[in-house]
């Protein structure tokens, strides 16, 4: 940018005999320093738009074939097309909804809770950047990267409900969580006038910089609610019900770790320096989470599992998330070792003191992954990294988090922490309730024994015989 | 003619086909077997869950012989299968009433 302007400068210097000698000259200078100015601004464009229509692939990438494949692994051979299933048809439902209403009620102007109509079947969301949301790139990029975050969320509370879930009950029950619960949560913390947006002067301005309350916390526990309302799963948990195949999850896990740049790292909104600081972030949380839930295994077990060391990496990238554009390096490292221990021992110990069925430990992972990340998140954010905070005078950085001062952020991320548990156990409590009504939730017990694949899809995942 | 059923240790398999390819048998089945005899499990961790993993898998050969072939066989199959330890396996051996080639009605030993 500085050596533009200098050899701008440097142009006119030189143009100045020119200009005082022949009046004609003056206009086409200011004319070509006004088309400079425009190239200039595509050229950001053009790097930030191609950064974050890649980040949007990335981020589908975690859905399918991501997610799929990870929680595929995890279940029974007969149920592993079911769970597929359920994070595809939700590919497809939630685009067309997003396109229909949910873009509006998330990011449309409207209350501190909720956007209104303004951007329904997206009216208005066009290739000019909204300078609010993200300033070089059209609306329409952004309206896709956030897409595939709605994708990606109601995807992870089907691990809750796995193997014993109605695919009808599944599809309705999501569409509305996705209405009532996402795009209420996403607009509180995202859109504009949202009441926890740190970006957005929102009341209690939550850190969150790619959705640890908004995705994690929300999918996390409202899988929690899903699995005590639904009940266990027929024979649980006296039966075993071993993963059946493992390998499936590691790709699958795999592929979250890399998507998961795009889902951090293109929250930055630009191919900017933060967008480096969230990229690496991100990747020191994820191995600093594996190694520790895999060192506590090995502790605990006398070996380390595959299963275990790819399940630390993901509870390591769910609580890097809220934090991957406020920390410095060497805090995303600790937030995963914390991240990693604490979700093993909620898996491990917590999951059986309450006795409940969360099948592939959605709510283990990210429910409490993104409830503590979302608190780590307070205490490191580091205005070296973000200044996010500016001095409303002087425009100079204060303090974001704790290790800088400022311990009251602990006590908005606590807000938005809240806000976040309580909408998704009421709405998730609510929705539930009406869609057992109208279509009834579980499966027939006969029809659990004998696999979903075949019940609800009339497929067999695999037919190694033919 | 006898049928002869072999329960033997998968890493046995190649051991045994050679020894029996050597002495003139080369007509079998193999399938591919869970089971166990006095052999114990193992366990295995998903997640914190421990799952006892006592179905072990086996490969079981069968085979119908000529009865003058029988023990020569059967001897076969011990020395290339055992291994001195628990979970070696088992051979069983069955009368068999007849046996018939598909692809030409021919019965009886010249069948087999």
């Amino acid at each position: 940018m500085r050596r533009y302007i200098f050899s701008v400068l440097l142009g006119l210097t030189l143009c100045c005999p020119v200009l005082v000698a022949q009046t004609p000259a003056a206009a086409s200078t200011s004319d070509r320093l006004s088309k400079l100015e425009a190239q200039v601004a595509q050229a950001q464009s053009s790097a930030d738009n191609a950064w974050m229509l890649t980040s949007s692939a990335l981020v589908l990438m975690m859905t399918g074939p991501g997610l799929a494949l990870f929680y595929g692994g995890l279940v029974r051979k007969k149920n592993v097309l079911s769970v597929m299933m359920q994070s595809f048809a939700m590919m497809a439902i939630i685009t067309v909804l997003w396109a229909l209403v949910n873009y509006s009620l998330a990011f449309g102007p409207g209350t501190s809770f909720i956007g209104g109509l303004h951007n329904v079947f997206l009216r208005g969301v066009g290739l000019a950047p909204d300078p609010d949301y993200a300033a070089t790139i059209p609306l329409q990029t952004f309206m896709i990267y956030q897409l595939m975050f709605a994708i990606i969320t109601p995807a992870l509370v089907t691990g809750a409900f796995a193997e014993r879930m109605k695919f009808s009950a599944m599809a309705l029950f999501l569409t509305l969580w996705s209405i009532v619960v996402y795009s209420p949560m996403a607009h509180m913390v995202w859109g504009k006038g949202g009441l926890l947006n740190a970006s957005l002067g929102g009341r209690f301005p939550t850190l969150d910089f790619a959705g640890g309350t908004v995705v994690h916390i929300t999918s996390g526990v409202s899988a929690l609610v899903c699995a005590l309302y639904l009940g266990k799963r027929v024979g649980y948990p006296r039966e075993a019900m071993p993963p059946h195949s493992v390998v499936l999850s590691f790709i699958g896990a795999c592929l979250l770790w890399v998507g998961w740049f795009g889902f951090n790292a293109g929250s930055a909104l630009g191919s900017s320096p933060l967008a480096t600081s969230a990229f690496v972030n991100t990747h020191f949380g994820a191995a600093a989470a594996a190694l520790s839930w895999a060192l506590a295994e090995w502790i605990r077990n006398g070996k380390p599992s595959a299963l275990g060391a790819i399940s630390g990496s993901v509870a390591g990238l769910v609580a890097i998330t809220p934090a991957a554009g406020f920390v410095q390096p060497f805090s995303a490292i600790l937030i995963g070792l914390i991240a990693g221990a604490f979700c093993y021992f909620m898996v491990i110990k917590v999951k059986s003191w309450f006795g409940y069925d969360d099948s592939l430990d959605a709510f283990g992972v990210h429910g409490a992954g993104g409830t503590i990340g979302a608190i780590l998140t307070g205490i490191f954010a580091s205005s070296l990294i973000n200044p996010i905070f500016k001095d409303a005078k002087t425009g100079t950085p204060l303090p974001s988090g704790a290790i800088e001062g400022n311990w009251h952020q602990v006590g908005n991320q606590l807000v938005g922490v809240a806000i976040a548990w309580v909408i998704s156990i009421v709405g998730t409590l609510v929705l539930l309730k009406i869609v057992d009504v109208i279509v009834g939730l579980r499966v027939a017990p006969d029809d659990e024994v004998e696999g979903l694949d075949l019940t609800q899809h009339g497929e067999e995942g695999y037919d190694f015989a033919s | 003619m006898h049928k002869i059923e072999a329960v033997i240790q998968p890493s046995k398999l190649d051991a045994v086909k050679d020894a029996l390819v050597e002495i003139g048998i080369e007509g079998m089945t193999i399938l591919e077997a869970r089971g166990h005899g006095r052999q114990k499990g193992h366990t295995e961790f998903y997640r914190g869950r421990e799952y006892t993993v006592d179905l072990l898998p086996k490969i079981k050969l069968e085979m119908v012989v000529p009865d003058e072939l029988v023990e020569k066989a059967v001897q076969a199959i011990l020395s290339s299968a055992r291994t001195g330890k628990i979970g070696d396996g088992k051979i069983f051996i069955s009368k068999i009433d007849d046996a018939i080639r598909i692809r030409n009605d021919e019965r009886g030993p010249s069948a087999l």
